[in-house]
């Protein structure tokens, strides 16, 4: 009876969820498109509703009656199941963010244990979803969109590790509410000096490239592979892409958030809740702001950034990080 | 602990159902207008030349192999980052030659040009 219970429990949470980054995606989509307005002296969206605010929810009605193609050649149960892997691997990124306190409740899914761990993996499980769209699609645009991101998403898997060990070695915990109350006195970012720093710019660094965003958009880039593994996806399908592209990198920063920058605290009069999102959303603006400013990569300086320079970086600063906790502990 | 991955398995279920739930509505609302045009490949507006699932060569199995490697060697840094501060500067320095052997490694894979993109 008790598990019966918890079921119903979980799957009402996951509805909200849901529900949640459904808005997010809608409230980001909306910033990209106005931001990306502004840094190039346009105006962006405008005609429906004030100021354009009602454009997403036009676009959402729109898309909701256009018709799911699939190509004739295309192998139809991979091509239909691969828009649903990449949204539900982004979904269950939420289950270990702790998005504030209520009193002495943390607002969080699950507290899992090993909750950065959990994250990490959920994270690149979108890689799946991409490949085996881009396979499916039997277009030779996606396949190699598809093969892109399955090298882009392997190389930089490590140094997002190991940004994440530094930041375990410094909190002792895996858990994501203990490692946002092991940064009470001082936010780790500014810890262990300059290692918690170099930390920091290599997860934000490696985050981009797992979210398939310029300057690592290799995936997609538009102007070479048209839209790589998304380009036979019609209508729904296409924004369910999206949805698992948008709802990621509102994970990413958050997790950045709760890794680097304290997560929900804060000075006192402002709520542990809205600092998190101001925290956050200053994170997205980052990668808006990065996205309309810098050029693509090449593939082999892509990998070169990665392998050559992210890497041993990353060695480095956990042997820094581990010098710095015993000789001035 | 169990409960916890109860509730991952759960959201998994139901995330998938909410993620379907938009393809229903299409299919219930989307015109279905079927010419042979309509569902042919994209290629840049020609006639699809073959198919893409021909052989192909994957550059980069050399970048899959390393990947292995270090993916392993940070799953094994894990436990140990998390008890660190228990452990001392004896755990530091098994891990200083652990990281140097992989850091060799890596160097080794480097000269040889494992990691270039050719």
């Amino acid at each position: 009876m008790n598990w019966l219970i918890e079921i119903g429990k979980a799957a009402a949470l996951c509805v909200v969820v849901f529900t949640f980054i459904a808005i997010s995606v809608m409230v980001m989509v909306y910033a990209e498109r106005k931001l990306s307005a502004w840094m190039q002296a346009r105006i962006g969206p405008r005609h429906v509703g004030p100021q354009g605010l009602l454009q997403l929810i036009a676009d959402t009605v729109k898309l909701l009656q256009k018709e799911n193609i699939v190509p004739r050649q295309a192998d139809y149960l991979v091509f239909s199941t691969a828009p649903l892997i990449v949204a539900v691997a982004a979904l269950l990124d939420y289950v270990v963010i702790p998005l504030g306190k209520v009193g002495d409740t943390v607002l969080i899914v699950r507290d899992i244990n090993i909750g950065v761990l959990y994250f990490a993996a959920m994270a690149s499980l979108t890689v799946i979803g991409i490949l085996t769209g881009g396979w499916a699609s039997n277009n030779k645009y996606s396949l190699l969109g598809g093969l892109r991101s399955a090298a882009q998403m392997v190389s930089y898997e490590i140094p997002l590790g190991l940004s994440i060990i530094c930041v375990a070695m410094l909190a002792s915990t895996l858990s994501t509410v203990g490692i946002v109350e092991a940064q009470r006195g001082r936010w780790f970012i500014f810890q262990a000096f300059p290692f918690g720093f170099f930390a920091f710019v290599v997860f934000i660094i490696a985050s981009t490239a797992e979210t398939n965003r310029v300057p690592f958009d290799l995936p997609e880039a538009e102007s070479e592979l048209i839209a790589g593994y998304q380009s036979e996806y019609t209508g729904m399908r296409f924004s369910l892409f999206q949805l698992g592209e948008y709802g990621e990198l509102f994970g990413m920063s958050a997790m950045a958030v709760v890794m680097f920058l304290g997560g929900w605290s804060g000075p006192r009069p402002v709520p542990p809740l809205l600092w998190f999102f101001i925290k956050t959303y200053a994170l997205v603006f980052v990668m808006i702001w990065v996205r309309w400013t810098y050029p693509r990569f090449r593939i082999d300086q892509l990998l070169n950034l990665s392998w050559k320079f992210l890497l041993p970086v990353g060695l480095v600063n956990i042997l820094g990080i581990g010098a710095w906790l015993i000789l001035l502990r | 602990m169990l409960l916890d991955w109860l509730y991952v398995a759960v959201f998994a279920i139901v995330g998938l159902v909410l993620a379907g739930l938009p393809l229903v509505i299409v299919w219930l609302l989307a015109p279905r207008i079927d010419y042979p045009q309509k569902r042919s490949t994209y290629e840049s507006g020609v006639v699809p030349f073959g198919q893409a699932w021909a052989q192909f060569n994957i550059r980069y199995y050399i970048f899959g192999l390393v990947f292995v490697v270090f993916d392993v060697e940070v799953i094994y840094l894990y436990p140990w980052a998390v008890v660190f501060k228990d452990l001392g500067a004896f755990a530091f320095v098994e891990m200083v030659i652990f990281l140097t052997i992989l850091m060799v490694g890596l160097a080794y894979a480097w000269r040889k040009g494992a990691l270039e993109w050719v």
